[in-house]
C-alpha cells in the first residue's frame, strides 16, 4: 500500500467518500495487479518446472536469440519512462505533452509486440510450435500471454490517446492516465522477469538427451 | 464525443424484465444470485439423488456407468461453483453494504458484469447436457484422464472453459468486495468494529482474488492441450500430471476456506443475536479467520499424499495441517463462550447456527484424522472422504448458508418465513443428513472407494448403502418444506418490521425490505454491535427506537443508474468461451469465434467506460465522456 499517501481525489467524478482516502480505481487496479501476480506466478513456474524436460528438440540453446530480445526489451523499458512523461505532462495540463508521451508509450509498446511476432515466427520457420516439446507449450503460452497483455495495454493508451487528441485529457482525470500506468508498469516488470528467467537464465538449456538437464526440476526438491 | 454518448445513453428508469436485467442495485443482484444458485443446487441435489440410487443396491444398472460419471462431475462442480459459492456471493451482495452502511457496492456494474458472467458459465457447463457430453472426469480433473484420448468428447472443454467463465465472476465479485469493504464504510466503522460476517467476506475475496489466477492458468494449460496439442499434463511429451494436482490445489484448498468462511461469517453473526450476547472475543474469531485465509495456502498437498512426493514433503504438510485445526477449533470454543450464559432464542435460524457448529466439529475431527498422511493413506479415495467433505460443506456451507436464509429472509422481503415449517425443515435436514453422510464413514473404512459405479453384495456394504440412499429422500423432503415455506412466506407471510430479531448489525437499522438507497443519510457508528448501542441508549433515555429510519423521496439521493453494458461484456465473455468449443477445419485459424467475441467485449467495454454517469447529467453538462475507465 505505498501509495496510501496519496492526495485526495481532485477529479469531479471520484469526490465520493472513501474509508481510507484511496480512489476506489486506484484501489481496484492494485487489487488486480495482485491477483495479476499469482496468473504470471504460475505461468512462470510451470515454465521453470518443466525446464530442461524437453523430450525432442529445438532447444532453447538452440533458438533462444537474446540479442534480438535484448533489443525488444530497452525498448520496452523505455516506454515505462515514457507513461511516466505522459502522466507528469497530465497533472501540468501539457496538452501536447499528453498526447507525444502516450503516442511513444503505444508506438514503443508496439515495437515490443513486432519483435514477438518475429520471433514467434523465426521460432515457427526453426520447426518450434506449442505442440513440438514441452518448452514449446510453456514458452509459448508464457510469452503468449504476456503479449496479450502488451496488447491490451496498448489498445487502452491508444484510447486515452484519442481522447487527448479532442483535449479532455486532463489533471481532473490524471487518474485515468495514472491507472492505465500502473498497468503498464505492472506488464514491464512482469516482462523483467521473464526476461531474466527465459533468456539470460534459461536460454542455455538443452533437452535431456544432451545430458545438460541443468537443474533438478522443483517437483523433485520436494520429495 | 456528442454523438457517441447519445447512443450510450443510459437506460432510465426501465421496469419489468428489462429493469432485472439493466440492474446495478446490490439488492437485486443480490437475489438474482440467490435465486439463481438455489435452482443450481436444487439441480446438483437432484444429480446426487440419481448417484444415491444407482448404489441403493448393489450390482446396480439404474444409469449407465457414462451417466454415471457425468453424474457425480456436475453434482461437485454444480454445488461448490454454481450452488454453495454464488450462495455465499448472494449474502455478500445483499448484506455487506447495508452492513457497512454504505449505498452500494464501489463498482455496481462490475457487480451486475459478476452475475451475468457467473449465470452464462454456469449455463454454459450445464449446455454439455444437451449434447450428451457432460464433464464426466470428476470434480478436480485429473490429468491424464482429461487429456485425448482418454477423454474424447467435448464434456472437459466445457468444463474447462465454463470454470474459466465462472472464474471471471468470482475475481469481479472478489475485486468489487475487496474495495468495498476496505474502501466504503461508514464513518465509525473501523475494521475492529465490523461484524464477523464482513470480515469474513474481506477474507474469503482476498483468497479467491490470490488463488483463482492458479486454477486460471490450469484450466488454460488444460484448454491448451486439448485444443492445440500442448504437452503441460501430458506424459506422452514429457509433461507431469502431477502438475495439474499442485496447481488444482493450490487453488484448490484455499477454495475450501472460500466455500467455508462465509458461513462461519453468517454464524457467528447469528449466534450472538439470538444469545442476546456479544461474540465471545471478538478479535480471537477474527484473526482466526485471517489465520485460517493465510495458513490455507499451506497444506494443500494434503490432498496428494498418496502420489509420492517423499517423506519430507508428507511430514511437512501433515503438519500444517494440523496446525490449520487449531484457529478453527478456537472459533467453535468461541461460539460455544458466545451461547454459554445466554438467553438463547432457539428459532429456525439458532437452531440451524447450533446445527452448523455439531456438524462442523465432526467434518473437522475427521479432517484431522486425514491430515496425519499414514491414516490417509488408509482413506485416500474412499467414502471416508465423501463422508467428511460432506460433513463440512453440508454441514457446514449449507447450514451456515440456510442460516442465514433465516436470518436476512425478513431484511430481504419484509416478510417472516414461517418457524413451524422451518423447524421442520431443519430437523429433516439435519436428521437426514446424519443418515446420508453418517455411514459413509464406515463404508469407507470398510473400502468402499468414491466415484465406484456399483459394487458386489459381497463386500458387505448393502446396508449401509440403502441407509444412506434412505436418508437422500429425508432431505429431499426437508429441501420441498424449505421451498413450500419460502413460497407460502413470500406470499402471506408474518410481516417482519425492520428489526425482527433486535439485531445489532446496521442493516436492521432501515426498513425491511431497504429502499432502493439504503441509508437515507450515512449513519455514525458508534461500535461494535452499533444497533444495540444505539437501542440500549434510546431505551435509557425513554424513548425507545420502534421504526426503521424515516424514507427520503429517492430522487434526492444520487445513485448509480442501471447500464445495458454489463451483460453486454459479460455475453462477449460467453462467446469467447464457446468460441474455443468450435473447431474450424482451417489451418491458421481453427477458433475464429474469440475474434468476434473479443470485438463484443471491446465494445462492451468502450461502451461501459464511455457511458455517462447519469441520463440528466449528461444533458445538464454536454459531455462526460472520461467516467470510469476500468
Amino acid at each position: 500500500m505505498a501509495h496510501v499517501g496519496g492526495q485526495l481525489p481532485t477529479s469531479e467524478v471520484d469526490h465520493t467518500y472513501t474509508t481510507t482516502g484511496i480512489n476506489h480505481r486506484k484501489l481496484l487496479m492494485w487489487v488486480f495487479l495482485g491477483s495479476d501476480c499469482l496468473f504470471f506466478g504460475s505461468l512462470i513456474a510451470t515454465y521453470m518446472v518443466y525446464r530442461g524436460q524437453s523430450l525432442v528438440g529445438p532447444y532453447p540453446i538452440d533458438i533462444i536469440d537474446i540479442p534480438v530480445t535484448t533489443i525488444s526489451t530497452f525498448v520496452l523499458l523505455c516506454s515505462s519512462f515514457a507513461m511516466v512523461q505522459a502522466l507528469a505532462a497530465t497533472n501540468k495540463n501539457d496538452q501536447k505533452g499528453i498526447q507525444i508521451w502516450l503516442f511513444a508509450t503505444a508506438f514503443m509498446g508496439a515495437i515490443f509486440i513486432g519483435f514477438q511476432i518475429y520471433e514467434f515466427n523465426a521460432f515457427r520457420l526453426e520447426g518450434l510450435f506449442v505442440w513440438t516439446n514441452l518448452f514449446g507449450s510453456t514458452f509459448f503460452t508464457l510469452t503468449g500471454f504476456h503479449g496479450a497483455h502488451v496488447t491490451l495495454g496498448i489498445v487502452w493508451i491508444m484510447v486515452l490517446f484519442f481522447v487527448a487528441r479532442k483535449g479532455k485529457v486532463g489533471p481532473h482525470n490524471a487518474l485515468d492516465v495514472e491507472l492505465c500506468g500502473l498497468y503498464w508498469h505492472f506488464v514491464d516488470i512482469v516482462w523483467i522477469v521473464i526476461f531474466t528467467l527465459l533468456y539470460l537464465v534459461g536460454g542455455f538449456d538443452a533437452g535431456p538427451v544432451a545430458g545438460v538437464l541443468t537443474e533438478p526440476s522443483l517437483l523433485s526438491l520436494l520429495a | 464525443m456528442a454523438t457517441i454518448t447519445d447512443v450510450l445513453e443510459r437506460p432510465a428508469n426501465p421496469t419489468g424484465l428489462w429493469s432485472w436485467i439493466t440492474t446495478v442495485d446490490h439488492k437485486r443482484i443480490g437475489i438474482l444470485y440467490g435465486v439463481t444458485a438455489f435452482s443450481f443446487f436444487l439441480i446438483a441435489g437432484i444429480e446426487a439423488g440419481i448417484i444415491r440410487m444407482q448404489l441403493a443396491v448393489p450390482e446396480n444398472g439404474l444409469v449407465s456407468p457414462d451417466v454415471y460419471n457425468q453424474m457425480f462431475t456436475m453434482h461437485a462442480t454444480a454445488m461448490i461453483f454454481m450452488a454453495i459459492m454464488p450462495l455465499s456471493a448472494a449474502f455478500f451482495n445483499f448484506v455487506i453494504p447495508l452492513a457497512i452502511g454504505a449505498r452500494d457496492v464501489a463498482f455496481p456494474r462490475l457487480n451486475a458484469f459478476s452475475y451475468w458472467s457467473f449465470l452464462f458459465g454456469a449455463l454454459l457447463i450445464h449446455s454439455s447436457f444437451l449434447f450428451g457430453q457432460a464433464p464426466d472426469a470428476g470434480w478436480f480433473s485429473y490429468a491424464p484422464l482429461t487429456e485425448e484420448p482418454y477423454s474424447i468428447g467435448k464434456g472437459i472443454d466445457f468444463w474447462a472453459l465454463g470454470l474459466q467463465v465462472l472464474g471471471v465472476a468470482s475475481l469481479a465479485a472478489a475485486f468489487n468486495f475487496v474495495v468495498t469493504i476496505i474502501n466504503l464504510r461508514a464513518p465509525g466503522m473501523t475494521l475492529m468494529r465490523m461484524p464477523l460476517f464482513v470480515w469474513m467476506t474481506l477474507v474469503t475475496s482476498i483468497l479467491l482474488v490470490l488463488a483463482f489466477p492458479v486454477i486460471t492458468v490450469g484450466l488454460i494449460e488444460l484448454t491448451m492441450d486439448r485444443s492445440f496439442g500442448t504437452h503441460f499434463f501430458n506424459t506422452v511429451g514429457g509433461g507431469d500430471p502431477l502438475m495439474w494436482q499442485h496447481l488444482f490445489w493450490i487453488f484448490g484448498h484455499p477454495e475450501v476456506y472460500i466455500l467455508i468462511l462465509p458461513a462461519m461469517g453468517i454464524v457467528s453473526e447469528v449466534l450472538p443475536a439470538f444469545s442476546r450476547k456479544p461474540l465471545f472475543g471478538y478479535p480471537v474469531v477474527v484473526f482466526s479467520g485471517i489465520v485460517i485465509g493465510i495458513m490455507g495456502w499451506a497444506v494443500w498437498s494434503h490432498h496428494m499424499f498418496t502420489v509420492g512426493l517423499g517423506p519430507v514433503a508428507n511430514s511437512v504438510f501433515t503438519i500444517t495441517t494440523m496446525l490449520i485445526a487449531v484457529p478453527t477449533g478456537v472459533k467453535i470454543f468461541n461460539w460455544i463462550g458466545t451461547m454459554w450464559g445466554g438467553s438463547i432464542k432457539l428459532n429456525t435460524a439458532m437452531l440451524y447456527a447450533i446445527g452448523f457448529v455439531a456438524l462442523f466439529i465432526v467434518g473437522g475431527l475427521s479432517g484431522v484424522s486425514h491430515a496425519v498422511s499414514p491414516s490417509d493413506a488408509q482413506q485416500q479415495d474412499t467414502y471416508y472422504i465423501v463422508a467428511h467433505i460432506h460433513y463440512v460443506l453440508f454441514g457446514g456451507a449449507i447450514f451456515g448458508l440456510f442460516t442465514g436464509i433465516y436470518y436476512w429472509f425478513p431484511k430481504v422481503t419484509g416478510k417472516l418465513l414461517d418457524e413451524t415449517l422451518g423447524k421442520i425443515n431443519f430437523w429433516l435436514l439435519f436428521i437426514g443428513m446424519n443418515i446420508t453422510f453418517f455411514p459413509m464413514h464406515y463404508l469407507g473404512m470398510n473400502g468402499m472407494p468414491r466415484r465406484i459405479y456399483t459394487y458386489s453384495t459381497e463386500y458387505g456394504w448393502d446396508f449401509l448403502n440403502l441407509l444412506a440412499t434412505a436418508g437422500y429422500f429425508v432431505l429431499f423432503v426437508g429441501m420441498l418444506v424449505f421451498i413450500v415455506n419460502v413460497i407460502l412466506s413470500v406470499k402471506n407471510g408474518k410481516e417482519s418490521g425492520h428489526d425482527p430479531w433486535d439485531a445489532p448489525g446496521l442493516e436492521w437499522t432501515i426498513s425491511s425490505p431497504p429502499p432502493s438507497y439504503n441509508f437515507a443519510k450515512v449513519p455514525q457508528v458508534l461500535g461494535q454491535d452499533h444497533y444495540w448501542i444505539v437501542k440500549r441508549q434510546a431505551e435509557a433515555a425513554g424513548t425507545p427506537i420502534m421504526g426503521p429510519e424515516p424514507f427520503v423521496d429517492p430522487a434526492t439521493i444520487h445513485m448509480p443508474n442501471p447500464s445495458y453494458w454489463p451483460i453486454v461484456t459479460a455475453f462477449g465473455l460467453l462467446l469467447l468461451a464457446v468460441g474455443f468449443l468450435i473447431e474450424f477445419p482451417w489451418q491458421y485459424l481453427k477458433f475464429p469465434i474469440p475474434i468476434i467475441a473479443g470485438l463484443v467485449i471491446f465494445t462492451g467495454v468502450m461502451g461501459w467506460s464511455f457511458e455517462p454517469a447519469a441520463p440528466e447529467e449528461h444533458h445538464a453538462e454536454g459531455d462526460h465522456s472520461e467516467e470510469g475507465h476500468h
